[in-house]
């Protein structure tokens, strides 16, 4: 009996705007499985983003519901909003959102302060997220001493770290070159087969091909649901090298 | 404090680390305090600039505590050395063809007016005639020009005198008019420099006296007298060797002091005092009283409250500059707040709580108004000392003050750290996010 770890039902997002109301995001019918590779498609102010953070628990539908494994998220606190997404949603941004003043191994561990983990598990599981972005010899470098593709990774890291069965990526490849592009999404990928279900938001076609479904948004509403064969990111960074 | 209302997953998803085992949940308070300090440390210049309002403030305030404390004790001593719970009665008053003589222009009380006070009035403890002289005292090939006094062995009680060395004299030794006498510790020290006097012999004129005391120390009285700078002997033995005795005012003295006991009403015992002097002096009601009555702990005790009103005025002053040091803190803490809005959004998306958020930054304005407030007490310490040395204040460092000011300082940041903290708290994580 696996519970779809995303089920959305007439999702509704309305904002009060001068004399009227805005329709972010207007009656979104959707289902995610545990494990998919999902890229949510659109120009700006389709909706996409919105979707992202009412499916991130950042935002509370304005109507519909929304079933995050199962659990009916519209009547939580604001306090149980903040412990659903420690657990079971990790965010990666386009700008990295690193704190400057911590180094990788620090930045990465930062979500466990907040579940209560002592620090000698924090800094094991921090070293070993970073290891897994392949950064095992950049723990100590803090944000400036990096690329920008290697901050990327830190965030990831610092995504996987509470063990959470969804990554949550808004424009992860909006601020880098594109080979650099490229290997941050084999590395999603790869996270991806590993079992982890990823949501990508982007309005690249080309960053969309490289997961398994696409939803396209236009004016607030979900107009096309597409499953296609990905693009494998590691081999075509194989085939350029 | 785990997430509520979740049902676990069963099975869980597979993930590329193992799940993390639900911990006790929420950001203790080690790492918040930790986190609290990274912070500050990284604006180090700007959180010591912060603190030094606080710093100021809390060092003011030691100061001041210390100071007037210091300036109080020295006054309360001096209400102890001249003796509590005092009255002075001073004869005077004398009018001769109209004109007042003034008073203690002629001895109109004497040694049976004394006598008659505790017989009288029930609230005296003891009451001692004095006459007192100026002498050249000889010891060897010493002397010394002191005032002697000339009174009753409870004048010892009444003054709170105590012993340096030997005894003091006996009613009988009195009556008997001996030639003893008690040396206070200046007199002692001049004379006899570091030997003991008890047994020894002083000449007064050219009648020997056998020293059969030493006074303890007290000091200067409020007018800046030495105490100890006295030779004290029998009223009777004055009378009959040394001031010699003409027959009017044969059994005169200058002063009655008169100890009242403890927790009697002083003025009461004045009035009592006033109308049994206009009884034994057989005044007419239309006339004005023949003694005078001094309250000396009375004098005392507005110097008392003098230094308790200036005390408060420097408290207050020290009070408004932890509140502008205070003010100080929130300002800083609402600019941290809006330069880390980012960082705000960064940590509740990654699962801190409003009540996480608050709690570090709360911390952070408490820890930067202690920072201030220890060294502000260190500093005060040192200044109150410093200042106590170059002006000859007495001070006199209070550790309950101490505590205070750093209590003092950790609720400043409490209080001025509270509403930054919570507008950080209330940020909406998708706006704190997009912030620049």
């Amino acid at each position: 009996m696996n519970a779809p770890l995303i089920e959305t039902r007439d999702l509704a997002r309305h904002y009060p705007s001068g004399e009227g109301v805005v329709a972010a995001l207007d009656g979104v019918n959707v289902t995610i499985q545990p494990g998919e590779f999902v890229a949510a498609m659109g120009p700006s102010g389709s909706g996409k983003s919105t979707f992202l953070n009412l499916i991130g628990c950042l935002d509370t539908p304005t109507r519909g519901t929304y079933r995050l494994a199962g659990e009916d998220v519209a009547h939580l606190s604001t306090e149980a909003l903040a412990a659903l997404r420690g657990e079971r949603i990790g965010f990666v941004f386009q700008s990295f959102h690193l704190l400057p003043r911590l180094d990788a191994l620090s930045n990465v561990a930062m979500p466990m302060l907040y579940r209560g983990v002592p620090r000698a598990v924090r800094e094991k599981r921090a070293a070993e997220a970073l290891a897994r972005v392949g950064l095992a010899g950049r723990m100590r470098h803090r944000p400036n001493q990096l690329s920008g593709g290697q901050q990327q990774r830190v965030a990831i890291a610092r995504a996987l770290v509470n063990g959470p069965e969804l990554l949550l990526a808004d424009e992860p490849t909006g601020a880098l070159d594109s080979r650099t592009g490229i290997e941050i999404m084999a590395l999603f990928q790869a996270l991806n087969a590993a079992g982890v279900a990823v949501l990508c938001v982007t309005h690249d076609a080309s960053v969309a091909a490289y997961a398994a479904r696409t939803l396209r948004f236009k004016d607030g509403k979900m107009v096309e649901d597409r499953r296609h064969t990905p693009v494998d990111a590691a081999a075509l960074l194989r085939d350029v090298a | 404090m785990n997430a509520p209302h979740l049902a676990p997953v069963a099975p869980p998803a597979v993930s590329a680390l193992s799940p993390l085992p639900r911990g006790r949940g929420g950001l203790s308070f080690p790492e918040a305090l930790w986190a609290a300090l990274g912070a500050l440390n990284a604006n180090k210049l700007r959180a010591a600039l912060t603190a030094l309002g606080i710093f100021i403030g809390v060092a003011a305030v030691m100061v001041t505590v210390a100071v007037g404390a210091g300036a109080r004790q020295q006054v309360l001593a001096q209400i102890q050395s001249l003796g509590a719970n005092l009255l002075l009665v001073w004869g005077g008053n004398v009018r001769m063809g109209g004109v007042s003589l003034g008073a203690g222009q002629r001895a109109n009380i004497s040694w049976d007016d004394a006598q008659a006070i505790p017989r009288e009035i029930y609230a005296v403890q003891v009451a001692a005639g004095t006459i007192r002289q100026q002498q050249q005292i000889v010891a060897g090939n010493q002397n010394w020009a002191t005032t002697v006094t000339a009174t009753d062995p409870d004048w010892f009680v009444a003054h709170d005198w105590t012993l340096a060395e030997g005894r003091f004299f006996t009613v009988e030794e009195n009556m008997a008019g001996r030639k003893v006498v008690l040396l206070g510790a200046t007199v002692a020290e001049a004379l006899f420099g570091e030997e003991n006097p008890v047994g020894r012999e002083v000449r007064i004129g050219a009648t020997p006296f056998e020293v059969i005391g030493v006074l303890g120390r007290k000091g200067q009285n409020p007018q800046g007298q030495d105490q100890d700078d006295a030779v004290v002997m029998p009223y009777w033995t004055a009378r009959r060797s040394v001031m010699g005795s003409s027959r009017a005012f044969a059994r005169a003295v200058s002063t009655i002091s008169v100890k009242v006991h403890e927790g009697e009403d002083m003025a009461l015992v004045e009035e009592e005092l006033r109308a049994l002097f206009r009884q034994r002096h057989r005044v007419a009601a239309n006339e004005p009283d023949t003694v005078q009555i001094r309250n000396l702990s009375e004098i005392a005790a507005t110097r008392d409250a003098s230094a308790r009103t200036l005390s408060l005025l420097l408290a207050s002053v020290a009070a408004v500059s932890l509140l502008v040091g205070g003010i100080g803190v929130m300002n800083i803490m609402l600019v941290s707040v809006t330069e880390r809005t980012k960082e705000i959004g960064l940590r509740l998306a990654v699962g801190a709580r409003p009540a996480d958020i608050l709690k570090q930054f709360l911390l952070e304005a408490v820890l930067l108004a202690l920072i201030g407030g220890a060294a502000g007490v260190a500093a005060g310490f040192a200044l109150a000392h410093l200042l106590g040395g170059l002006a000859g204040w007495p001070v006199l460092v209070q550790w309950d003050a101490v505590a205070l000011a750093v209590a003092v300082s950790g609720l400043t940041g409490l209080f001025f750290g509270y509403w930054p903290a919570r507008r950080a708290a209330q940020l909406d994580p998708i706006a704190a996010l997009r912030a620049e």
